[in-house]
């Protein structure tokens, strides 16, 4: 209750941390614990090899995941990623076949990506399907086209220039690792630094208001959704270069890890809060323990028990956080 | 459009509270005596005493905010009366919940209704009593669907039972809650504005039902603030005001005008009217709007200027509102601002100088898990960073600057806004459009739910805005409120304008002679 007359308002806390920082706060620590840990019970963790190896896997799930984040920090959901980043490897990886330019597999894939977000775009604003089921659908109608394309085969062997993107060093540190930073970096810019980046998190927050405060909401989604297909594709020429090869299974099993990297990272599904670093944050969580379950020898059938473990256990953790924070 | 109407006498009239004229006439079926509800801060019902008749229709009439909804409330089970005492068939019984209200025989239509929509008419009106037509395990459809066709045809009605709740209008789906309210063997049928969302045949087809209900001696409690069906169905008339009876009629007793008489009355203690001030050249212009709801809606708002937009909810003020803003599409109409057309789109009118302030700001108004400082610059991003950078010390700047200027109470910018009491909420969604630099201010209830403090201290900003020369338009259920703020006022009824009052013709008494049907 306000009263006009006191002079200033009674209300006043001492200052603390906002939940953000707490979250990434507590991430970083969770990872120098793990590291500390497993430097001591296994001589090859701390080499630069493996923490290169395992920076390396983070960056091409963090690709596929920072458009996802973008994209439900505004408060929807893109399912289509995966098969997205199908397509565009087997466009892309055919496209550079065909004309032996990896400019041309670049732009083929690069176009591909946010063409498919553009279609989920229009598909949700125009159509008004909920974002779950359109990018649902795309998530078939992408696949499907990339079964069709390659018809059985696999497109394998690429020149070395193009190869470099996804197994080359720069200063000593591999290409996918320089692209992840960059990317990450412009990505935290857009969120904090653009207007663009603000309405993002109003509109996750509550779209109705976001729309009578005059955002133009549609056409912010759209962009976003081609965003994320944009990364999708950028991740695809990344993974078509490391692995020498495309072929139409490759990009599904990717969408699950980076949902659930979005999910330890700490930005919540349900929109207008979270945040880029906090999904490198998650992707590397999420690498670093399937990492340390290798080296200490459990087997590989146990890798998804615990990565569902270690999502049920930050969304608690993060759902506590916040209730503290809201009394 | 203007209703020529004589010069009201001003003040609030004074109504003298008659005693209830019941005595004498047979055993009421339920009696409320001196029934109190409060909540913080709101007496919702203030000593009611209420009779209800088997086969008499007793009308409850009442403005916005009288108390018509928590009585219902009380006699449904949904709130727990804080004082009184409640006498079914001369019996002293507790309503402590839903399950007595139903022991007692009361059911009520609601305006929502609560059909399954994908449940046909007889599961719909034997949901969650199919036990009834079970033969070892089986539910007996054959039996359900008869006894279902058994129920309608008591209300007249011969309606495939078979049909979903989803493929039925809405009139219909009204019917069916009336069937299975019957079927239930209530005694007592509450009715919540029942013709609000129906046309004029099928309110006809509901007054012949309810004619048949009164044969059968079932009771009826029937909120509306129709002037005719009032006068059409009520055997007694109760008029409520501020959570009270303040009068209470049998129907060959009293006229309209008396009963308009003794709705009115309310006043702010202590408000002056605000100053008229010269107006300026016209801001917003309004010609034969158009909506999927709306018909023929022209306005004018000046420079300077303070214009009410008065009527009962549900009369379309809101939806005039949104269409102006660009929220809800057009048919057809010109809006022009300053003389010029501008795209109806609320990113386009937000540019253009146009804010306007929901009626439900939670839902609407505010991001409420983000901070103040996020809330009150939403509106103003494209004008304070042109080139699309952000810059965080600048947002911080412009958002202190409104909580000096708009004294909210909170410890800074980066306070959730969902910790701010409802008045500083409102203010945040006030300064949000002060950030806009907006011209046109249309206020959607601007102090709903806003104590008495921050509702005069949003008053003297509106007066303020309209000093700065922009132009205001204000939606207000509290008639003293509009009088008021307002220098003339726009009356609405079933969507459309039905009177324009100047500055010396506005008063309770002549907003609601036209926005009551007559």
């Amino acid at each position: 209750m306000t009263t006009m007359d006191s002079p200033a308002p009674v209300i006043r806390r001492p200052q603390q941390l906002a939940p953000g920082t707490v979250a990434v706060v507590v991430r970083l620590g969770l990872i120098a614990c793990i590291a500390v840990l497993l430097s001591s019970l296994s001589p090859t963790f701390a080499t630069t090899d493996n923490l290169l190896n395992i920076l390396r896997q983070a960056s091409l799930l963090f690709l596929v995941a920072s458009g996802l984040t973008l994209v439900i920090i505004a408060g929807g959901l893109d399912l289509s990623i995966g098969a997205n980043l199908t397509l565009c490897a087997c466009l892309s990886a055919a496209a550079i076949k065909a004309t032996s330019q990896p400019t041309a597999g670049i732009a083929v894939a690069l176009g591909c990506g946010v063409l498919v977000g553009l279609t989920n775009g229009v598909l949700i604003n125009r159509v008004k399907i909920p974002p779950f089921l359109a990018t649902f659908g795309m998530l078939w109608v992408a696949q499907g086209i990339a079964y069709w394309f390659m018809a059985g085969q696999v497109v394998y062997g690429f020149s070395p220039a193009f190869r470099f993107f996804g197994s080359g060093f720069w200063l000593g540190v591999p290409v996918p690792i320089w692209v992840m930073l960059v990317t990450g970096a412009c990505g935290v810019i857009f969120l904090s630094r653009t207007t663009i980046g603000r309405e993002v998190y109003l509109m996750g927050a509550n779209e109705a208001a976001a729309v009578l405060s005059g955002i133009p909401v549609a056409r912010r989604r759209t962009l976003l959704y081609m965003v994320s297909g944009l990364m999708a594709g950028l991740a695809a020429l990344i993974y078509v270069a490391r692995l020498n090869a495309a072929e139409p299974g490759i990009g599904e099993p990717l969408l699950l890890p980076a949902i659930a990297a979005v999910l330890v990272g700490g930005t919540s599904l349900f929109g207008g809060s979270g945040g880029l670093f906090r999904t490198l944050l998650g992707a590397t969580i999420l690498t670093l323990i399937v990492n340390a379950l290798n080296l200490l020898n459990v087997s590989a059938t146990w890798h998804p028990f615990v990565t569902g473990a270690i999502v049920v256990l930050a969304v608690l953790a993060d759902a506590a956080v916040n209730r503290g924070a809201r009394r | 459009m203007l209703a020529n109407r004589e010069s009201p006498d001003g003040g609030p009239e004074t109504m003298a509270v008659r005693p209830g004229r019941d005595q004498g006439t047979a055993e009421p079926l339920l009696r409320l005596i001196d029934i109190s509800k409060s909540f913080p801060g709101v007496h919702a019902l203030r000593g009611v005493s209420l009779e209800i008749h088997a086969g008499e229709v007793h009308v409850i009439l009442g403005q916005n905010g009288a108390g018509k909804s928590s009585l219902i409330k009380v006699l449904c089970g949904a709130y727990l009366a804080d004082d009184g005492v409640i006498e079914h068939k001369g019996r002293r019984i507790a309503i402590q919940g839903p399950a007595d209200a139903n022991g007692i025989g009361v059911g009520v239509i609601f305006q929502e209704f609560s059909l399954a929509p994908y449940l046909d008419i007889a599961q719909n009106i034997f949901l969650g009593r199919e036990r009834a037509f079970a033969k070892a395990g089986i539910i007996d459809k054959a039996a359900m669907h008869a006894a279902a066709r058994d129920v309608l045809a008591q209300l007249g009605l011969n309606y495939d039972t078979w049909t979903f709740a989803a493929d039925l209008g809405v009139a219909q789906q009204q019917m069916v809650e009336i069937a299975k309210a019957l079927s239930q063997n209530s005694s007592i049928l509450v009715m919540d504005e029942p013709t609000a969302a129906i046309s004029e045949r099928e309110s006809e087809r509901l007054f012949e039902v309810i004619a048949r209900l009164k044969q059968r001696g079932v009771a009826i409690v029937y909120i509306s603030h129709r002037m005719r069906e009032v006068v059409a169905l009520g055997d007694r008339i109760t008029v409520m005001r501020d959570g009270a009876v303040v009068a209470s009629y049998r129907r060959d007793e009293v006229s309209p005008d008396e009963m308009v008489g003794a709705m009115i009355g309310r006043s702010l203690a202590g408000l002056k009217r605000r100053e008229a001030l010269a107006a300026g050249a016209p801001v917003l212009t309004v010609t034969n709007l158009q909506t999927a709801k709306l018909t023929d809606i022209s306005l004018e708002i000046r420079a300077g200027e303070v214009v009410g937009l008065a009527g009962l909810v549900g009369s379309g003020r809101t939806e005039v509102v949104r269409a102006i803003f660009g929220a809800d599409p057009l048919r057809t109409g010109v809006i022009r601002l300053d003389g010029a057309d501008f795209a109806q789109r609320p990113d386009r009118s937000t540019r253009a100088g146009l804010a306007l302030l929901p009626e439900d700001r939670k839902r609407e108004g505010l991001a409420l898990p983000l901070a103040v400082g996020e809330n009150a610059t939403a509106a103003a991003l494209w004008r304070l960073f042109r080139r699309g950078w952000f810059a965080p010390s600048v947002a911080e700047k412009v958002c202190r600057n409104l909580i000096t200027r708009l004294n909210i109470a909170t410890p800074g910018p980066a306070q959730f806004v969902r910790n701010l009491s409802g008045g500083n909420q409102q203010k945040v969604v006030l300064g949000k459009w002060l950030a806009a630099g907006s011209r046109l201010f249309m206020l959607d209830e601007p102090t709903r739910g806003v104590d008495i403090g921050a509702k005069t201290e949003i008053y003297r900003l509106i007066d303020d805005l309209a000093k700065d020369g922009a132009a205001v338009l204000v939606i207000s259920s509290e008639l003293p409120e509009l009088i008021h703020l307002c220098d003339r006022a726009y009356v609405m009824r079933d969507y459309r304008i039905v009177g324009h009052l100047g500055r010396n013709e506005l008063s309770e008494k002549a907003i609601l002679d036209l926005a009551v049907h007559q």
